[in-house]
């Protein structure tokens, strides 16, 4: 009985995956609609195409598809080997007014799980400065933190932990 | 227009995943395991009640783990002995046993799916009952009516409010999967309100026990939902540009404080149940977080590094400035996740010290700091409606499990689960016929 109980919730799930999968992939934003009051942009605009600056993007050879920021620990400053990174991807922002990311900063998993929130949120809101320092706009880029609820790396140590410092930028669409 | 397809299409996307979910029962159940105990215990005898082995569920075992639970019982074996009425006990055999509450009582089928119970707590020493009831329920209930029996029986005996018909919440991650879990407050009846591959963090119950707030993270971004445990329905009400986290319900039910960054650093802001009237709370150049309502709806507490490190603070609500913030926490570089006792006179929270996380409770009048574990890695301690206890989440081997140690750290209590990692506990509150 339990069996069965099982596969049937199993089979639901999975329902469930394949209906909720499209809206979820092209939606970074989703839910900002409703911020607009907090000084907001909507991210959304929704193009059907997907631009053709994608590809620079994903070139290898580019500095463009490096996207992740590390930290030392307690740190939320981007190191001077992150800065040209950084940089790169705020002219890129400046240079394509339609693009638009979305800036994780996670943490480790010591402590709160509400304060390691706000630790994340200080380590992308680091990299946002800087961009926008650059020439990006604000409502090109939302800052956000995933605390320490998606590690990168898992279990102790600090060769795992400062994996999870980080920041990664997503763009909008890709 | 900020109401962008993509916004609806989230919506609808998430009433597609709750309809999925509706069904979605969690057949992991919680053991209890209890640790030391309070020198002075009530011994109290509880005599099977005639004809509960009739029964599928058995009553009387269900309110012996309830009392003893707590750690202000010992349980006297009734074996040989089986009075169900008063005029069955004989007082002297239980002196000589050393009890000095007497638990009797019988089931009975009334019609149907229907039982009655009757039963009566004796006061050993002065040969006379010290209350006693009858309820009927169906066999699906018998759980919740030996609760209700374990509570009249806490009441009697020790004068304060019981807990044991309360239900807590928690987050079960099994896999990639994170089932946000309601549960009776001894672990048993587990049912997931949600489930999804995207962590879910802070449960906060609303004061009548009706609505859950939560954040999850399946946007890519953290957003506070309110979500109904009767009809499953939910709805965003902090999802704003930045990140949206740690809801806090005000007493009266009508508002949430939330964390928000969308107009720099994570700051407090309260929000009503609905989603509107966002207004800002605190306002300083630090972190300010976890914010948590005291009873009365006057305060708030929440951690802020505005000092240097992580420090719990109190605010007044109405002043709508955190400038005239107090600090309480003094002890220590880490001082987190705030919790009020119900009377409003102390607080937990988690103390860090020597790399350790640990569950401690401050008297907000006298400064009078207690550490109550000594685990490791101890988080999200919740304070029972009744004051008496203190559920949180702690790791063994690894796994993450709810603990629950009392007010004076005398009793402490593993609750587990046989697979997966449960966190971030919070106890709800009285049911409302209390």
């Amino acid at each position: 009985m339990r069996k069965l109980l099982g596969i049937s919730l199993i089979v639901l799930l999975s329902a469930c995956a394949s209906q909720t999968t499209q809206p979820e992939v092209d939606d970074l934003t989703a839910g900002s609609g409703a911020g607009a009051g907090l000084g907001g942009s909507d991210l959304g605009g929704a193009g059907s195409g997907r631009p053709g600056y994608f590809s620079q993007l994903n070139d290898p050879n580019s500095i463009l598809s490096q996207r992740s920021v590390y930290y030392d620990y307690d740190s939320y400053s981007v190191k001077g080997e992150y800065r040209e990174l950084v940089l790169s991807h705020a002219r890129f922002l400046r240079d394509n007014a339609s693009a638009s990311v979305i800036l994780q900063g996670n943490t480790d998993d010591r402590g709160s799980r509400e304060y390691n929130l706000a630790l994340g949120q200080r380590r992308a809101d680091s990299v946002k400065n800087m961009m926008t320092l650059a020439g990006a706009r604000d409502a090109q880029i939302e800052s956000v933190s995933l605390g320490e609820e998606k590690p990168r790396a898992m279990g102790q140590g600090e060769s795992v932990w400062s994996q999870n410092r980080r920041t990664d930028i997503l763009y909008r669409g890709e | 227009m900020p109401m962008s397809i993509n916004w609806f299409q989230s919506i609808r996307a998430a009433w597609i995943l709750l309809l999925c979910l509706i069904s979605a029962y969690s057949h992991a159940q919680l053991n209890i395991e209890i640790f030391g105990g309070g020198a002075s215990r009530i011994p109290v005898a509880i005599v099977p009640f005639a004809d509960e082995n009739k029964l599928q569920q058995s009553i009387t075992r269900v309110i012996g783990d309830d009392l003893q639970r707590t750690g202000l019982f010992r349980l006297i074996d009734p074996a040989g002995l089986s009075p169900h009425a008063p005029v069955e006990v004989v007082y002297g055999d239980w002196v000589n046993r050393g009890a000095n509450a007497l638990v009797i009582g019988r089931v009975a089928a009334v019609s149907g799916d229907q039982v009655e119970i009757q039963f009566r707590l004796m006061d050993v020493a002065k040969k006379s009952q010290l209350t006693g009831l009858a309820i009927t329920v169906p066999t699906s209930q018998l759980r919740a009516a030996a609760h209700r029996i374990a509570d009249v029986i806490y009441e009697a005996l020790t004068g304060d409010v019981g807990v044991f018909s309360t239900r807590i919440a928690y987050v079960l991650k099994r896999g990639n999967k994170y089932a946000l879990q309601v549960a009776d407050a001894d672990g048993y009846n587990a049912q997931s309100i949600i489930e999804y591959t995207e962590p879910i963090i802070s449960p906060a119950w609303s004061p009548d026990g009706k609505h859950l707030a939560y954040v999850s993270f399946e946007n890519k971004k953290p957003i506070v939902y309110v979500q109904t445990l009767a009809t499953r329905e939910r709805r965003a009400v902090a999802s704003f540009k930045g990140s949206n986290s740690a809801p806090s319900w005000s007493p009266d039910g009508k508002r949430l404080a939330v964390v928000l960054t969308g107009q720099g650093g994570s700051q407090i802001f309260l929000v009503n149940a609905d989603g509107s009237g966002l207004q800002r709370l605190s306002r300083s150049s630090g972190i300010d977080t976890e914010p948590n309502f005291s009873p009365d709806g006057r305060y708030i507490l929440f951690t802020s590094d505005r000092g240097g490190s992580p420090q719990v603070y109190r605010m007044a609500v109405g002043s709508s400035e955190s400038g005239n913030a107090e600090r309480l926490t003094f002890e220590g570089s880490y001082n987190v996740s705030p919790d009020y006792s119900q009377d409003g006179k102390s607080f937990t929270f988690i103390h860090r010290n020597n790399g350790q996380f640990n569950v401690a409770v401050q008297d907000i009048g006298s400064r009078q700091v207690q550490i109550l574990t000594n685990s490791k890695f101890d988080e999200s301690p919740s304070f029972a409606p009744n004051g008496k206890m203190i559920l949180y989440a702690t790791e063994i081997n690894g796994h993450g499990i709810l603990s629950a140690v009392s007010r004076d750290g005398q009793t402490r209590q593993h609750l587990t689960v046989q697979t997966g990692d449960i966190r971030e506990p919070a106890w709800g509150p009285l049911p409302t016929w209390k």
